[in-house]
């Protein structure tokens, strides 16, 4: 039997360190593949040496049987594989159309035909039931339809093997249900996928095989039938993984966030926070559920200082701090991890160290009047290195140059370790691998039990119902119920985040 | 230091020297182009500057403003801020030294020179305080700014002179000798160069940016902002605030480059009807200098040298004194397209491995 993609005893070597180390993936026709691995593990090198980016220093790649050598992503686009990027690369002022046929134009008479390219795209979209207007622009359609988009491309260019590089990541519950169907749909239409991700949840949801690697080597292959959660994530970790569940009593103490009639504009000026009423006790986790863009973002900006409050207000342990300055809210006792660490939670320029204390440089024992105290803040950045499990080089290392897991490491103990009352958590766990995720899962718990409060806000449902002692939904910038975890499932949830609201479930 | 230089990349460090050898290569080949001897005439150039004293003054008399603007363009710069404006700066720190040297002449050196090169900073800190203020408030682009804060500068100095301080030859009158930083001590262990103390200004410009970067609180900040304001304003930090302070301290650096040539090399100040140049060199030294205050020194020195061996070697070898500027332009090329340098290294690197 061939296979429609065949990779032999890959090896790829960077300067230091082996990416590939004799990687066998064997992709059979018409399935979906499960390409899983943590962050850093290899997947992507692998990927790109499929797709032609990189040259493999040894091994041999199949595709359909037929040794090939693929020099770049055009001899790839020529063997028929296609790869869906995890960043987007599309021109936001072009149509859907326009971005598909982009590089490969349909012309008549030397001229652009663009009646034909609708029609084609219109075409493609139907049969695999993506559902796509080819005349909208990019910058007006949702991301969800954005990566159809990048489907289409791949298709539009005569694709039958596709990779999808952790697709799910940039998407909400909804889309991404919509998106295993899609992948369902195109495999049933005689396509091959594989799918590259981290995530347990998908893979048994929608692959038929799965191959696992680890720190650049080839762990197993198996079929998805033969396997379990569990199996799989320790082959993963390569140790046993325990599931950090938060099981401390749940003793609400006195009022530490509370937020009444809250309202805030977003850039646009319109209102994306309205009325809102919230309230978060010492000793508990409350989770804020709710489907990207309902206002979230704009309210822990506006809690944190950095959004102008239009009505209502922000009280921290009974003090007000309605539209005050960031770092005075920070003195009063907030902690933050934002939702996009690279950007808004570290200096990626500065060494670890640094970061360390990116708010408390200016105070008493990092600094004294207005001189820095260097060798303080490298022992703080030791100490915090070594409680926290960071992996870097040392404390002068440049945070850009951590993984993903480690750089939010690093925020985690710089926020975790000023010990504040109030601890925001956004999106704490996006795009890491399990062991990071049980790391800081765990700290969040920690925090509960210490008595502080934490609000954690998150676009993964298992994620809110595993930690959370309570569940605000939030709808079109209103808390519009907030729910008893132990009472609720993943369903009624959805329901709730869809905005429609049921009797009887308030708690 | 010691740690300074430990802070080096090596790999980084290749660019600009890379810059520099391809720079005067491609010089050479230009000057074997139109028929003169690079040989004879980079050999003079070194001579020059190291074997003969008064150029060897006259080189570090053309660093000192020339450092001053590079660490202005430097400081700047670590705050994320393009400072094209260090030109205008210089030129208001030039004025007001040699304004203040004049008006309190009356007063003793030990005031008054001080004073005076103070005054040419305070100037300077002004020019930097507005286009930082513009910024800050109505979000208008430093770069647009200083641009035009250059011509303000230049217009502004040239009426003050004409309208307040004119004497005969189109300047100022000399300041008084109380005020000067000439020294007869310095011209003649160089052979009557113009050298002067003001590369004690330099000197202490250069280890005040280091430590204000990297040892206060301030420069932590400054340098945060610089690298990331989003990041910054999350940690609380004021980012309007940094962004003023930081075009401000940079003005001040321009300044006295400014007070060194209107208190050292000249005494007075012309009325200029184009830009002395010194602020636009300054850009190009930061830039060949990575910003860093030893790369500053090191590249200030270059360009200096360039400068005044390209005397000697119009001179010795007949070679235009123009091709100097060609040379240097060349080498800021070069700088500006280290990507390409560092890609072309990389692949030399992995044949050589393969």
């Amino acid at each position: 039997m061939s296979y429609a993609i065949e990779m032999r005893h890959i090896r790829k070597e960077f300067p230091g360190i082996v990416a590939n180390d004799d990687i066998t993936l064997q992709v059979e026709e018409g399935e979906i593949h499960a390409l899983f691995g943590e962050n850093g593990a290899g997947k992507s090198t692998l990927m790109n040496v499929l797709f032609g980016l990189y040259q493999p220093d040894k091994g041999e790649i199949y595709v359909h049987g037929e040794k090939a050598v693929i020099n770049d992503p055009n001899d790839a686009t020529r063997l028929g594989i296609g790869m869906v990027h995890q960043h987007f690369m599309l021109i936001d002022k072009f149509t859907v159309a326009e971005n598909i046929i982009l590089g490969r134009e349909p012309k008549k008479h030397g001229m652009l035909d663009m009646a034909k390219a609708v029609k084609i795209v219109k075409e493609l979209s139907e049969k695999y039931g993506l559902d796509v207007d080819p005349n909208q622009k990019i910058e007006d359609i949702t991301v969800g339809m954005q990566q159809r988009v990048e489907i289409l491309k791949t298709l539009y260019r005569g694709s039958d093997i596709l990779i999808f590089d952790e697709p799910t990541a940039v998407l909400t519950p909804i889309e991404i249900q919509e998106l295993i169907a899609i992948m369902k749909r195109l495999v049933k239409e005689g396509k091959s996928i594989i799918l590259i991700t981290h995530k347990l949840k998908e893979i048994f949801e929608c692959c038929d095989r799965c191959t696992v690697i680890r720190r650049g080597k080839n762990i197993d292959s198996m079929a998805i039938s033969e396997t379990n959660p569990t199996d799989l994530a320790s082959m993963m970790v390569g140790r046993k993984v325990h599931v950090q569940i938060n099981d401390a009593p749940y003793e609400p103490k006195e009022k530490v966030l509370e937020v009444s009639h809250l309202s805030v504009l977003d850039q646009r000026k319109v209102s994306v926070v309205n009325d809102l009423n919230l309230t978060v006790h010492g000793g508990e986790i409350l989770g804020i559920a709710g489907v990207d863009g309902n206002g979230q973002t704009e309210l822990i900006e506006a809690i944190a200082g950095l959004r102008k409050v239009k009505d209502g207000s922000i009280k921290v342990d009974g003090q007000d701090l309605t539209n005050q300055r960031t770092r005075k809210i920070i003195e009063a006792g907030l902690g933050y991890i934002p939702e996009d660490r690279q950007k808004h939670g570290l200096v990626l320029d500065f060494s670890v160290g640094e970061n360390m204390v990116l708010q408390t440089y200016y105070k008493k024992p990092y600094a004294q009047s207005g001189f820095l105290k260097n060798k303080v803040i490298t022992k703080k950045a030791k100490q915090l290195i070594q409680e926290f499990d960071v992996r870097t080089p040392s404390e002068k290392t440049l945070a850009r140059s951590l993984s993903g897991g480690n750089q939010q490491k690093v925020i985690v103990a710089r926020e975790v370790d000023r010990s504040p009352k109030l601890l925001i958590a956004a999106q704490p766990t996006r795009g890491l691998d399990i062991g990071a995720i049980e790391f800081i899962h765990g700290k969040l718990i920690e925090e509960k039990k210490k008595g502080k409060a934490v609000l954690l806000i998150s676009f993964e449902l298992d994620e809110i119902l595993h930690l959370s002692d309570r569940i605000a939904v939030i709808y079109e910038g209103r808390i519009i119920d907030i729910v008893n975890p132990k009472e609720t499932n993943e369903n009624e949830l959805g329901l709730l985040m869809a905005g429609r609201r049921k009797g009887g479930a308030e708690a | 230091m010691i740690k300074l230089v430990k802070k080096i990349n090596w790999m980084t460090l290749l660019v600009p020297v890379i810059s520099v050898i391809l720079g005067l290569l491609c010089g050479a080949v230009i000057m074997l182009v139109i028929g003169y001897n690079p040989i004879l005439a980079y050999q003079s150039i070194v001579e020059s500057i190291f074997l003969q004293p008064y150029y060897t003054g006259e080189t570090i008399r053309a660093m000192i403003p020339l450092v001053l603007a590079g660490l202005a363009v430097a400081f700047a710069f670590r705050t994320g801020l393009f400072n094209i404006g260090v030109e205008g700066q210089l030129m208001a720190g030039w004025l007001a030294s040699v304004a203040c040297a004049i008006v309190f002449g009356h007063l003793p050196r030990v005031i008054l020179l001080p004073l005076s090169v103070l005054a040419g900073g305070a100037a300077g800190a002004l020019w930097g305080y507005i286009p930082g203020l513009l910024k800050a408030k109505f979000k208008v682009h430093e770069v647009i700014s200083t641009i035009m804060m250059n011509y303000i500068a230049l217009y502004t100095t040239a009426y003050i002179i004409k309208n307040f301080l004119y004497t005969e030859g189109e300047r100022t009158p000399t300041i008084p000798a109380a005020a000067s930083l000439a020294s007869p001590f310095l011209a003649n262990l160089t052979q009557g160069s113009r050298l002067h103390w003001g590369f004690i200004v330099a000197i202490i410009a250069v280890v005040a940016m280091w430590f204000i970067l990297w040892k206060t609180t301030k420069g932590y900040e400054l340098r945060a902002v610089g690298f990331s304001p989003d990041a910054s304003q999350y940690a609380g930090m004021n980012v309007s605030r940094n962004i003023i302070l930081s075009l401000t301290i940079s003005g001040i650096f321009a300044g006295l480059g400014g007070a060194m040539e209107g208190l050292g090399t000249y005494q007075y100040m012309t009325i200029n009807s184009t830009f002395t140049g010194i602020g636009f060199n300054g850009i190009a030294v930061a830039l060949l200098g990575l910003n860093t205050p030893i790369g500053v020194v090191l590249s200030g020195a270059l360009f200096a040298g360039l400068q005044t061996g390209g005397l000697t070697m119009q001179s010795n070898a007949g070679v235009p004194v123009e091709l100097i500027q060609i040379i240097i332009a060349l080498i800021i090329f070069f700088v500006g397209s280290g990507y390409v340098i560092k890609w072309a290294m990389g692949r030399l690197t992995r044949k050589g491995h393969k």
